[in-house]
């Protein structure tokens, strides 16, 4: 793979320059140069130079793999003590989509001890088949052990497509797993689809730390693989009439090799308010000011029953701890309501943020990014706004209870009344 | 304890912006650093040194500006500084870069344990950890926070998921990636900034390491960029306007009406 600038044609008119993502292109003497140091041959520049037709990519001889062989997507179906978790649900309804536009089956690959009950719940969640590997040795996940069989699993039936959730597991077996079958992966994707002619998997995922959007490919080797973060996709109904396969995989003939050994695991105490979970978050950012200030952001979550997050400026001045961080270094959400306060808007915070279903952002600045990506917003001091809402919102509440209570005594007397109870 | 510490040298992710109207990084002032995952890996690196002797090296591949990474990481107190720098290593993707990292790490032969940063802030992928431990042949835990014990055959770390910490026993040689809150990385010293300033950075080439042509850079990289966007934002904002009551009042309604109240 080369690249290079055909002399003749160019008229040094610098479209290039500014097409180009990393800065790789200088023009001297109405020519331009491209140092191949800093050059990613993404071909932005080509593009911008359709004009003059002036720059070049030059493909060498590439070994390509008999793509037809590869057939199939396949999601790791990540559990833990037997309950697949729920990013796997997303990365179906997501593979899904993928395999109905390459009418090709989905599949789940399941690993455990004494799992198999779990299976069923994939092909509910849309499976066609699931591979299951079931032994004491696979009980708990070691890098080893999984990625011996995961890999085993691929070079036996070649899938075309193989999707991680971007876990702490994922993370750390997909790369394996990836280097071991010598194939391209992509981490943290938040875009996934079939380019149409090709048929290659388009994976977008944010770069430099979300200032821009990379569309990779992995175009000559296969499976295609990609990691994706927890609740960017939505996860498919469940659907107890589907039908699917379950096939038994035999491993024994690989020999499992365990160079590491899980001795404990101390479970961090349930951290009330997860924001991984919640359905509303209100998050506070570095416009509050001080750690006392942020004491209103908790307020206002506590009246409306919502979990607590946080940018990352907050995080990193101490008023509130890391588990609280949404974004690129934080965690992805995706709440029903999402109630930015004092956030200017990062792209790295929004890029962790910006899928949720409704988001309002309080800020003082009218010209804060955040604003962009608002359904409704308010410019005004948080300091005012958040406690107001919070009144008004524990106001609501009251009347809430009240209401309930009415209504029961209400229903009370009905029922006395038609002689259905005896006072 | 022969240690070696992978580093990366980034742009300063938090300074960089981009130029709306041509989606492309805005560079200029932007400074180098290294790595922020990494500094956390070159500290246990040093510790590890000091309580179980041996020696710490750092190996990066760069262009060759990054010989200034590979020099804080001597002025910190390692050894040897390593950089792997080429013009074949360019475009290389996670596979290519793992493949070229284990290529380096075998020349310089006997080592008991590699560190890595849990990611880099460019790229974020946390890839290149696991990765180059399974072109190594060696095991790996990622995202270790603590280091209880460490002997000739094995080593005992802690790492956090999701919802836990594990105490993992790995057997070494071996390969860890570490995170945030592992230790306070130090200061450089004078005694190691005069050392940093006495050695000399090695630069191998492709074919120093006894790279395969076809499995460094771009041409060893699976993966590629097609295409840089800016991330699109399009929600049409509602400006609630009026006193902080009506504002407030106004924002609870719209709420109720969408039923998240």
């Amino acid at each position: 793979m080369g690249i290079r600038v055909i002399a003749e044609k160019c008229s040094g008119c610098k479209l290039c320059v500014k097409a180009c993502p990393f800065g790789a292109i200088t023009v001297t003497k109405k020519l331009a140069r491209i140092d191949i140091a800093k050059c990613n041959f993404c071909g932005a520049c080509v593009e911008a130079c359709k004009k003059f037709n002036a720059i070049e990519l030059i493909y060498e001889n590439v070994q390509t793999v008999d793509k037809s062989k590869y057939r199939g997507v396949w999601v790791f179906a990540e559990q833990k003590m037997g309950g697949i978790s729920d990013v796997v649900f997303e990365l179906l309804g997501k593979g899904r989509q993928l395999a109905r536009s390459l009418a090709e089956p989905i599949c789940a690959m399941l690993l455990g001890d004494q799992v198999a009950s779990a299976a069923r719940d994939l092909i509910c969640f849309g499976a066609d088949k699931v591979y299951l590997a079931e032994s004491e040795q696979l009980g708990v996940f070691i890098e080893d052990t999984f990625t011996e069989v995961v890999t085993g699993l691929i070079k036996e039936h070649k899938p075309n497509i193989v999707l991680f959730g971007a876990t702490s597991i994922g993370r750390s077996l997909a790369p394996r797993v990836a280097s071991r079958l010598e194939t391209g992966l992509t981490a943290d994707c938040t875009g996934l689809e079939i380019d149409p002619a090709t048929k290659d998997l388009l994976q977008t995922r944010p770069a430099f730390g979300g200032n821009l959007m990379a569309t990779i490919i992995c175009p000559n080797h296969r499976p295609q693989m990609a990691s994706v973060r927890p609740k960017v996709f939505k996860p498919v109904q469940r659907n107890e009439l589907r039908m699917g396969r379950i096939i038994k995989y035999d491993y024994k003939n690989h020999t499992l090799t365990q160079r590491a050994q899980l001795l404990a695991v101390v479970k961090e105490a349930a951290k009330t308010g997860g924001i991984a979970e919640a359905e509303i978050i209100v998050a506070g950012g570095f416009g509050l000011g001080d750690a006392e200030n942020f004491k209103i952001i908790e307020k206002l979550a506590q009246a409306m029953g919502a979990a607590v997050g946080a940018s990352r400026r907050a995080v990193d001045s101490g008023w509130v701890s890391l588990p609280n961080q949404v974004g690129q270094t934080g965690k992805t959400v995706r709440p029903k309501l999402y109630i930015a306060c004092g956030i200017s808007g990062a792209i790295q915070h929004l890029v962790g943020m910006q899928s949720s279903e409704i988001i309002v952002a309080i800020n003082k600045n009218p010209q804060a990014p955040i604003f962009n990506v608002a359904d409704y917003c308010i410019v005004g001091d948080v300091l005012e706004v958040v406690p107001a809402l919070t009144k008004e919102i524990e106001k609501i509440r009251l009347a809430e209870q009240d209401e309930l209570t009415v209504t029961d005594g209400e229903l009370e007397s009905q029922l006395v009344s038609s002689g259905v109870r005896q006072s | 304890m022969n240690i070696i510490v992978c580093v990366k040298q980034v742009p300063d992710i938090l300074e960089v912006s981009v130029d709306k109207e041509t989606n492309t990084l805005i560079r200029e002032g932007v400074d180098s650093v290294i790595n922020p995952f990494d500094l956390y890996a070159v500290e246990e690196g040093l510790r590890l040194k000091e309580q179980y002797g041996g020696q710490v090296y750092v190996l990066s591949m760069g262009p060759p500006q990054a010989i200034a990474t590979l020099r804080q990481g001597l002025s910190l107190g390692a050894e040897r500084g390593i950089l792997l720098s080429d013009i074949g290593f360019a475009g290389a993707d996670t596979l290519a870069t793992s493949y070229t990292l284990a290529k380096a790490v075998k020349k310089i032969g006997h080592f008991d344990l590699v560190i890595c940063g849990r990611q880099a802030v460019d790229g974020d992928t946390a890839h290149v950890g696991p990765s180059l431990a399974e072109k190594l042949g060696v095991p790996h835990v990622s995202c270790v926070i603590k280091i209880h014990e460490v002997t000739e055959e094995y080593m005992i770390a802690e790492r956090i998921t999701e919802d836990a910490k594990e105490k993992v026993k790995l057997s070494l040689p071996g390969l860890i990636t570490v995170c945030k809150g592992i230790n306070e990385p130090r200061f450089p010293s004078l005694k190691w900034k005069i050392n940093a300033a006495r050695t000399r950075v090695e630069v191998w080439s492709a074919h120093d390491i006894g790279a395969d042509e076809s499995k460094i850079g771009l041409k060893g990289s699976p993966t590629r960029v097609v295409k840089m966007t800016t991330p699109q934002h399009h929600r049409a904002g509602q400006m609630l306007e009026g006193p902080v009551g009506e504002q407030v009042a106004d924002l609870v309604s719209k709420l109720r009406e969408r039923q998240v109240l």
